[in-house]
């Protein structure tokens, strides 16, 4: 896993190398092992690198050996053995083993059309001397990082948009349009970022850049149409499991040692055991614990661990390690967030870089495509439901839904009824399946100061998002709508990113994701629904596939999503005071007042409601993360000033320990 | 004993504070449901039966976990009352 960087003169000016120098230093944590530069003229690239596969051969940029063509790569491309025997049945030459030489070959074959036949995780840039052109390219689904921005004389891209502000001529601006976007889908609308001008190339998107302009184009895309009804449960489950098999050993290729995660659910001990029977891999795992037993799943860890036998690590998370990284965790998201689940995932990828591994398998994407999550459930109670809007039966299902929302088991049916109430209009809404969490997530914005509410107050972030979808969504069985909502936006926005990419490469860490082989994902869209979802069992077709491999008590344990704690970890409700310094300066009136985001009395009763420990719902949680977040963002990278949860203030870090 | 003059403000004070945020206050009518006017939760529901309880030292049933109870600030004043009158 790498970080890339290139520069292209629309003005015909040779690059500067300092200034590829400059951007590839800020990405120096997605790869420390080696880094170059290739000025060629008016196009210049830079690459940082991790050696994962072909350690002595895969250095970068690389050019082919008649010189006409400079790739630069952050990823994998799994099938690189199979494509590099393809390409030498045609007479192709290798200098080396790496699959980097294999995407410069395939190229120079199939030219921009060449993805298609890759299976793997990647962003890459090829500069293409005879065309003239830049070739862009990123992952079906979205699992590598590309952004990039214009300036009057040049197009720049980078892995993370710290390489872009390394620039002077590169604006520093929160774009409005994308704030409003994420706080309602908690991710902006690709190709918009948190930065006004900075985009980034959406997930299955390619783009040349030629003589200044962009042609940007889908080259993939999901479909559940042909949701096939004629083949056996047994005959999907052998299909399912197969793929799985494979994806999981096409992962294993690496000249490094390879670890998992392993959470204590269903996802990553199935990965975890496939590796355990199907590979010769040996087995080192890792996982994150909380000293709050609320988020904690060490004993079904410990189940698992048991199982497999495998060689476990842990680290453990109290409030304050969350609160202490935080500043670092927001450098490395680069968009705000509303939960604090991405900082535990910062200390995991620790662990596993102290343990010398550089590569760690996951469960990710799972919930995605076999049909995991919570609101996949939900949607189906409230349709459900909906054809019996009096039932007072059926809203109870709800309450089935949440074992572990203490505050949702003590409602009364009544109160039950009023807040799952499905408006009539929502009943023919594409979305559905999302309305609720996203009216949730809107209530935040009450939070906005007045300039930016009355900035916003002719937009429709849904309208937005309705424009995005394509044309044969509304054929598809709303379980499977819903499936496209949570791949395209949550997942490549939050979860891949902000909880993915940027936590694991922070710490130089590679993550990969064998239900994201997009195998698994073609096949998947062509479940049928009852097998994904079986009344309310959720991943019913993974647990079938895999149930002589995972113990019972995994298999039925209730669905516990990955959480952390939010406000507790800024603010210490005994103390009731800010647990940081830092937190207590991003959220003084003073401060608010300069950024102009929110507004400070709102702030100050939210602080005020959190520090006298009476915030305990999700919606002050998420606006304290949100806003904390926000203004972490801004300071950072907008003023350029360093954050730290190590300056003075220590007094409450060490009464702690 | 607490008149309604004063149970008044003392709830607009706190749905104000715990709810409101960056709304005006005044904004919101005492026959505003809270519910259709989205300003409370499901957690919200309980954030109010906490404050009623510790500020008037009453009890609150299960079964009056109702929005007729406490969906809105004429409904909270009115089941204050009858609790206060409970007790009295």
């Amino acid at each position: 896993m790498c970080g890339i960087a290139g520069i292209i003169q629309s003005d015909r000016q040779p690059v500067s190398q300092a200034e590829l120098q400059a951007m590839i230093e800020t990405l120096n944590h997605r790869g420390p092992d080696a880094s170059g530069i290739a000025p060629l003229g008016p196009v210049g690239f830079a690459h940082s690198r991790l050696s994962i596969v072909d350690l002595a051969g895969g250095l970068q940029p690389m050019q082919s050996e008649d010189g006409m063509l400079t790739l630069t790569f952050n990823g994998e491309i799994y099938n690189h053995i199979e494509l590099r025997a393809l390409l030498s049945s045609k007479g192709y030459q290798f200098r080396t083993h790496s699959d980097t030489e294999v995407i410069l070959h395939m190229y120079a074959e199939y030219g921009p059309e060449c993805v298609q036949q890759f299976n793997g995780q990647w962003a890459f840039a090829i500069h293409d001397k005879r065309q003239q052109q830049v070739f862009l390219s990123r992952d079906r689904m979205g699992i590598r990082p590309l952004v990039y921005t214009q300036t009057p004389g040049r197009f720049i891209f980078a892995s993370e948009v710290k390489a872009l502000f390394s620039l002077p001529d590169v604006e520093r601006k929160v774009d409005l349009t994308a704030l409003n976007q994420l706080f309602t889908f908690w991710s902006p609308l690709p190709p918009r970022t948190f930065f006004e001008g900075v985009f980034e190339l959406p997930p299955a998107h390619s783009m040349i850049v030629k003589n200044g302009q962009l042609k940007i184009w889908q080259y993939w895309n999901l479909d559940y149409s042909p949701n096939e009804e004629n083949r056996t449960l047994d005959d999907w489950a052998d299909e399912l499991r197969a793929l799985l098999i494979d994806a999981t050993q096409l992962r294993l290729r690496a000249d490094v040692p390879v670890g998992a995660y392993l959470s204590g659910g269903l996802d990553s001990s199935v990965t975890a055991a496939i590796i355990r029977n199907f590979t010769n891999a040996p087995l080192n795992t890792f996982s994150v614990n909380f000293n709050d037993k609320e988020y904690d799943e060490s004993q079904f860890q410990q189940e698992m661990i048991r199982e497999l036998g495998t060689d476990h690590q842990t680290v453990c998370c109290s409030y304050e390690d969350i609160g202490r990284i935080f500043p670092q965790v927001i450098q490395h998201t680069e968009k705000p967030v509303l939960r604090t689940a991405p900082a535990p995932m910062y200390l995991l990828s620790r662990l596993v870089k102290e343990n010398q591994f550089k590569v760690v398998m996951t469960g990710e994407g799972a919930d995605e495509v076999l049909g995991g999550y919570d609101i996949f459930k939900e949607t189906k109670i409230r349709r459900f439901w909906s054809r019996q809007p009096e039932s007072k039966i059926r809203p109870l299902l709800l309450k089935r839904l949440y074992p572990y929302m203490k505050n949702l088991q003590a409602q009364s049916p009544a109160y039950l009824k009023a807040f799952f109430k499905i408006r009539e209009d929502e009943i023919n809404s594409p979305f559905f399946s999302h309305l609720p969490r996203w009216d949730l997530t809107s209530k935040l914005k009450t939070f906005f100061s007045d300039d930016v509410k009355q900035e916003l107050v002719n937009q429709d972030p849904l309208a937005d998002f309705s424009d995005q979808l394509p044309e044969r969504f509304s054929k598809w069985p709303s379980f499977c709508q819903a499936q496209y909502l949570e791949s395209v936006n949550l997942m490549p926005g939050y979860i891949l990113s902000s909880q993915g990419d940027r936590m694991a490469m922070g710490n130089s860490i590679e993550g990969r994701f064998p239900f994201l082989d997009y195998r698994v994902v073609e096949f998947a869209s062509r479940i049928p629904v009852r097998y994904k979802m079986n009344g309310l069992n959720e991943k019913f077709l993974l647990k079938y596939a895999m149930r002589d491999l995972i113990p019972e008590s995994i298999r039925k344990r209730p669905k516990q999503p990955y959480r952390a704690p939010d406000a507790h970890s800024f603010i210490d409700t005994d103390k009731q005071k800010a647990r940081f310094e830092y937190v207590e300066q991003l959220l003084s009136p003073e401060k608010l007042k300069d950024n102009g985001l929110f507004q400070p009395k709102a702030v100050q009763r939210l602080v005020k409601k959190i520090e006298q420990g009476r915030a305990i719902g999700t919606r002050d949680n998420m606006a304290l993360v949100g806003v904390l977040s926000t203004q972490l963002l801004v300071e950072q990278m907008i003023q350029g000033q360093p954050v730290s949860a190590e300056n003075k203030r220590t007094e409450s870090a060490a009464l702690q320990t | 004993m607490s008149s309604i003059q004063s149970i008044q403000s003392d709830v607009r004070d706190f749905v104000a504070d715990n709810f409101l945020f960056g709304e005006d206050p005044e904004s919101l009518n005492n026959d505003d449901s809270f519910l259709e006017t989205g300003i409370i939760d499901s957690t919200g529901v309980l954030e109010l039966v906490a404050f009623i309880e510790d500020k008037y030292s009453v009890e609150v049933d299960d079964d009056e976990l109702v929005p007729e109870n406490l969906d809105s600030i004429d409904r909270l004043i009115n089941f204050i009352e009858s609790k206060l009158k409970e007790l009295a």
